[in-house]
């Protein structure tokens, strides 16, 4: 099939047919920030930090499909404000204490915080009451941090398909539960990619913490988003 | 020409974003020919003698005396800075925020298995300082105007942004400076 052209503020792409915004800007060493998006999931659009503008309309480029002549911007100021602003009541709306969290340096929430250098947010603090559920032998569960992306429930199964984590109640009383029943069976890789998809420290991996020294964690000393940038993103 | 004034605090921290500041080495001594100290726990000046141009806080408001201390150094300070996590976001103490105040004083002196049983008391003396219903950071009770995150900012970023603050000019705040932890 044809190549898909488009720009990307101002440069010239190309991008495959079927392909997202988010996809085909990667491809062409563009980076466009993603929060509930990870690769290989189907795309749900719910965080809206992949918000981008094509022809005056805002949309969500992790699940937008590229069209033919699009011309996407990414970067202007008022775009970029918009995504601090999410990123800010992201931070207010849990319990964020990050010099206590194991997740710190290898999370992405914080690694979004550090590129848009997010010193304090705009929002006051709203202070949660949220619980945490330790109940799993492998797993402990923060609702503390979760930023109900959904990762979780899509990415994680058991052997026959059922869902380890759910999300129950709507709207900003929706939380993470995890199956007593699945999650007592779950097996080391299991509960080490159900730790790996989560973006941030809702979901730990028990017994393993701080295992990596600061300085060596994978967003101490490069920005989130520059592999990508630098065309050695996966 | 005088020198440039600095007055620093701790409000409810741990002292460390202040053992952070002594940590920037040798630099120390360049500070000390740059720089003049008014109110601060380092030379020990309790009040204010003079107008201060750069005011250091560190922690946040737990209690009366933390919102009278700010409020005076946001009186007396041209630029006021939240240093660390708890200046920025309340830190470790703001992990009592979410539960009810009576709830964490009753566990605290009433409940709390170290509290001696003839000795169970909630202090309530007209000396000590009301603490709030929750540890406020610094920048939703007065103006702050700069932020130097970390659990300590690094001594690097201290110093990076005092002698750019007393200079005038622009913070250069690195990817490597800003850390959250
Ligand atoms: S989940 Fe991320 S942002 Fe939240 S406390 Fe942990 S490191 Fe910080
Ligand atoms: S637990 Fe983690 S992966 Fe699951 S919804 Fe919360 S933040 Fe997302
Ligand atoms: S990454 Fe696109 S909406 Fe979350």
């Amino acid at each position: 099939m044809n190549d898909i052209r488009f720009t990307i503020d101002g440069k010239e792409c190309l991008g495959k047919p079927g392909q997202t915004i988010v996809e085909a800007a990667k491809a062409n060493g563009v980076y466009i920030p993603v929060l509930c998006h990870f690769e290989g999931l189907k795309p749900v659009g719910s965080c809206r930090i992949c918000t981008v503008r094509v022809g005056g309309r805002f949309m969500a480029a992790c699940t937008q499909p590229l069209i033919e002549g699009m011309a996407v911007e990414n970067t202007a100021p008022d775009l970029e404000d918009m995504r601090k602003s999410l990123i800010e009541m992201l931070f207010v709306e849990g319990n964020h204490l990050c010099p206590s969290c194991e997740k710190s340096g290898n999370c992405e929430l914080q690694a979004l915080a550090y590129r848009y250098q997010l010193m304090a947010p705009r929002f006051p603090y709203l202070w949660p009451r949220r619980d945490i559920d330790a109940s799993a032998p492998l797993l402990m569960l923060d609702g503390n941090r979760c930023i109900q992306c959904l990762r979780c429930v899509r990415a994680c199964r058991a052997k026959d398909g059922r869902k380890v984590f759910a999300a129950v109640d709507r709207s900003h009383r929706v939380k993470i539960e995890v199956d007593k029943k699945l999650a007592a069976h779950l097996s080391e890789d299991q509960a080490r990619r159900a730790m790996d998809i989560c973006p941030v420290g809702a979901i730990l991996r028990k017994e393993t913490g701080f295992a990596v020294p600061i300085g060596r964690r994978k967003f101490d000393r490069a920005p989130i988003g520059s592999d990508v940038e630098k065309g050695t993103g996966r | 020409m005088s020198k440039p004034v600095i007055a620093t605090a701790s409000l409810a921290g741990c002292f460390g974003c202040h053992m952070s500041l002594l940590d920037i080495d040798e630099r120390i001594l360049g500070l000390i020919d740059l720089v003049e100290f008014n109110k601060s726990p380092i030379d020990d000046i309790k009040t204010f003698t003079k107008p201060v141009d750069v005011g250091l806080i560190e922690g946040g408001c737990c209690n009366s005396e933390n919102v009278e201390v700010l409020r005076s150094f946001r009186k007396n300070c041209k630029v006021l800075v939240s240093v660390g996590e708890c200046a920025i976001m309340g830190g470790l103490p703001a992990m009592r925020n979410g539960i009810p105040i009576r709830e964490c004083l009753e566990e605290a002196y009433l409940n709390s298995p170290t509290v001696d049983p003839e000795d169970r008391l909630i202090p309530n003396d007209e000396d000590l300082p009301i603490i709030l219903d929750k540890v406020y950071p610094c920048h939703e009770v007065v103006k702050i105007d700069h932020f130097l995150p970390g659990c300590p900012p690094s001594a690097d970023l201290i110093w990076e942004a005092v002698t750019a603050l007393v200079e005038g000019r622009p913070l250069q705040l690195t990817y490597d400076l800003i850390k959250f932890d």
